[in-house]
């Protein structure tokens, strides 16, 4: 057995290595987009992610001020610091944007005029000149600046770019939107799986059938028909999520619901209990797996759901993350510290949600398309 | 707090209004025809006929609402003219028959159909079948996953880092990989055709990991003496993978591909948010939402979604043949 297929020392490292590549290959673009978020807005459009766990060499740009000039004999003197945040010595500086390290550490550099700058290892600079100083100097610093990580950018997207109110509204829109049509589901399962009448039979082919209907179509007709009834608001995307959700929510619950055993139903009703009460005391506890892996599904497409959200809260103060990210991609394609950020904020949720609850989700999965 | 407050009130009324229609509903139909006294019988014939009624009412209701009639009212006003006020026949359809972006649109839809159910379903079966056989397997198999609880935006923001392609210092992840090979950083998302391909790579990354729990499960159900029996005749392990095993799971991985094919006829989120369908990456829902809510052209928009709902009603009139097939 030792030598059979699968076992041979080599092939187990082979499988072991190309099964740590693939993962790997799944999981960097998420890491860097998650490092990416910790890091300041300078770090990152001045080096990759990758480089985040590094020293960098950073360039900065000061200005001297020539109000804090003093008269010292008969030079004109401006004195001050030029370090870039968080490093603690220059390594180079320069004047020029296109050699902001031309110089070394302590050097001293004529500027024409008779106008001589130092810029020390420390940072300490010395601007000296013959006459009165009337206008600023750029200095280009740069230095070797360590790895730092803050959340600074979770608490001013959180605050400031509307990220925070936009939370709120998924949760407001996503949780009634989960729960809701699971209650309509399980009872509509439970009567096409345990009661007898005339239509049973064509209501399971239509909503199998509606099952790949594509959402795409309802966008227009439902926005007039709300407008026109008068539904806005939060009611109306609960009304379309629940609209979208229940063939699938019917369907895997009725497939579950019709595996129970018939004895407990049949004793049930022989022992004088209402439908309703072999619904709420013994269908509900028993279908516990199926409702559980469906309501993962629907929270995490309508928290996910950007169209739907986009086109039934148009208004600024009901926005919800997808469409708030969507909008911020559009007007701020390169800020990177703020999208990260956003993007990290509306993830989380449905991350916590899905490794808490994965075995329900595959059980789900494997219920509902092994046809 | 107040924001947080407010949400839990209208969570409260949302919830609590739908549970209470089934409970009073129920509560009416046990009054009205109680089932003890004199009538009992047939009491309990009526409400047994419209109990039924009461329980999968609501979800008929809305299922007729906005499934149903929606793909009606589309198609009545893809016969439309712009605001749906006069009949124009088929002129919308043939307007989108001479349309270049339309053209762009199928071919790119077909590229998706083509490629992504494809790679997934290969992904998906490569990442089982190599997790199956490792100690750490499950942990594996979870980050796979993992891009399934990612939003379409979210996947999008990540995924454009990735293409970034900026002035000095490479910060996206493929230009810098590129560069360390010696060559030239691109705009990825505007090179013509591999846009395509690149946006793709999202909706595989996502799907992937759908296709593998799936066929992980149907790889574990074939029965270990067909294995065993290649073996002992000798079969290297390629052969009992690709003339053992996947030949018994050929219909599982017919499930997955339609599941990701339908998946991919919606797909939306992805092109709207990485290009805008710009550069020539336009694929039909994409446009359909710039016809319907850019250019408030209701014909046409309507037009190009019942095109998709035609390429969705093969898959449509399979699950419905199945579905009927196990009633029976």
């Amino acid at each position: 057995m030792e030598n059979m297929a699968g076992k041979k020392p080599a092939l187990v490292w082979a499988v072991n290595l190309s099964a740590a590549a693939l993962v790997l290959l799944w999981l960097i673009p998420t890491v860097g987009l998650f490092v990416t978020s910790f890091r300041d807005k300078d770090q990152i459009i001045a080096s990759g992610w990758w480089n985040a766990f590094f020293s960098s060499e950073q360039t900065e740009r000061f200005r001297t001020d020539p109000d804090t000039q003093k008269q010292v004999g008969a030079e004109w003197v401006i004195e001050g610091t030029a370090l870039p945040s968080g490093s603690s010595a220059v390594s180079a500086w320069g004047t020029k944007t296109t050699e902001p390290g031309a110089n070394a550490p302590g050097a001293t550099v004529d500027m024409g005029d008779g106008v001589n700058l130092t810029v020390n290892a420390d940072g300490t600079y010395k601007m000296v000149s013959p006459t009165e100083f009337d206008d600023d100097q750029r200095i280009f610093v740069q230095a070797e600046v360590p790895p730092s990580f803050s959340l600074n950018g979770y608490s001013r997207v959180l605050m400031g770019e509307g990220i925070g109110q936009a939370f709120f509204n998924t949760a407001t829109v996503a949780i009634p939107a989960t729960i809701i049509p699971i209650l309509m589901a399980a009872f509509a399962a439970y009567a096409l799986a345990w009661m007898d009448f005339k239509a049973r039979g064509f209501l399971i082919a239509v909503i199998v059938g509606l099952l790949v209907v594509p959402l795409q179509l309802a966008l227009i007709p439902m926005k007039l028909l709300h407008s026109s009834l008068g539904i806005q608001g939060f009611l109306g995307v609960w009304l379309a999520h629940s609209g979208f959700g229940l063939p699938l929510a019917i369907y895997l619950l009725r497939n579950y619901m019709v595996g129970l055993p018939r004895d407990i139903i049949e004793n049930a009703r022989v022992d004088g209990a209402t439908e309703f009460q072999i619904f709420f005391k013994i269908i509900l506890p028993l279908s516990f797996p199926a409702l559980a892996s469906f309501s993962i599904f629907q929270f995490l497409w309508t928290w996910n759901d950007l169209l739907v959200a986009k086109v039934f809260l148009p208004t600024k103060d009901q926005e919800v993350l997808t469409v708030a990210i969507a909008k911020m991609m559009g007007s701020k394609g390169g800020e990177w510290d703020l999208l990260a950020v956003a993007a990290f904020v509306s993830i989380v949720v449905p991350l916590i949600v899905f490794f808490s609850l994965q075995r329900f989700l595959v059980r789900g999965l494997l219920a509902g398309s092994v046809k | 707090m107040e924001q947080v407050f407010q949400a839990l009130v209208t969570i409260a009324i949302g919830v609590g209004g739908c549970a209470l229609w089934y409970w009073a509903s129920n509560t009416v139909l046990d009054t009205v025809f109680p089932a003890r006294g004199p009538n009992a019988g047939s009491n309990i014939n009526k409400t047994n006929l419209i109990r039924p009624w009461l329980f999968v009412g609501p979800a008929v209701v809305i299922l007729a609402a906005y499934l149903i009639y929606p793909v009606v009212n589309t198609l009545y006003r893809s016969f439309m003219d712009k605001s749906s006020t006069n009949f124009v026949g088929t002129s919308n359809y043939s307007w989108l028959l001479a349309d270049g972006k339309f053209h762009e649109s199928m071919l790119n839809q077909f590229l998706w159909l083509l490629v992504v159910p494809a790679l997934a379903t290969f992904f998906g079966l490569l990442a089982a079948q190599l997790t199956d056989r490792i100690r750490w397997g499950n942990f594996g198999k979870s980050l796979i996953f993992m891009p399934m609880a990612i939003s379409f935006v979210g996947a999008g923001v990540i995924w454009k880092f990735v293409y970034a392609n900026s002035d000095g210092n490479q910060i996206g992840l493929l230009n810098a990989v590129v560069q360390f090979f010696g060559g030239e950083p691109q705009h990825w998302l505007q090179l013509p055709f591999w846009n395509n391909i690149f946006l793709m790579v999202v909706l595989v990354w996502i799907q992937a990991g759908f296709a593998m729990v799936i066929l992980s499960a149907a790889l574990r159900g074939i029965p270990e003496d067909t294995i065993e029996a290649a073996i002992i005749d000798g079969a290297n392990p390629f052969q009992i993978f690709f003339k053992i095993k996947v030949p018994q799971i050929a219909s599982t991985i017919g499930v997955v591909w339609t599941t990701i094919t339908i998946t991919v006829l919606k797909v939306f989120d992805i092109v709207y948010v990485m290009t805008n369908g710009e550069w020539g990456t336009q694929v039909l829902a994409n446009m359909m939402y710039d016809l319907l809510f850019d250019q408030s052209d209701y014909g046409r928009g309507s037009a190009v979604a019942i095109v998709i709902m035609i390429l969705v009603l093969p898959i449509m009139w399979w699950n419905v043949r199945n579905a009927r097939k196990e009633l029976r």
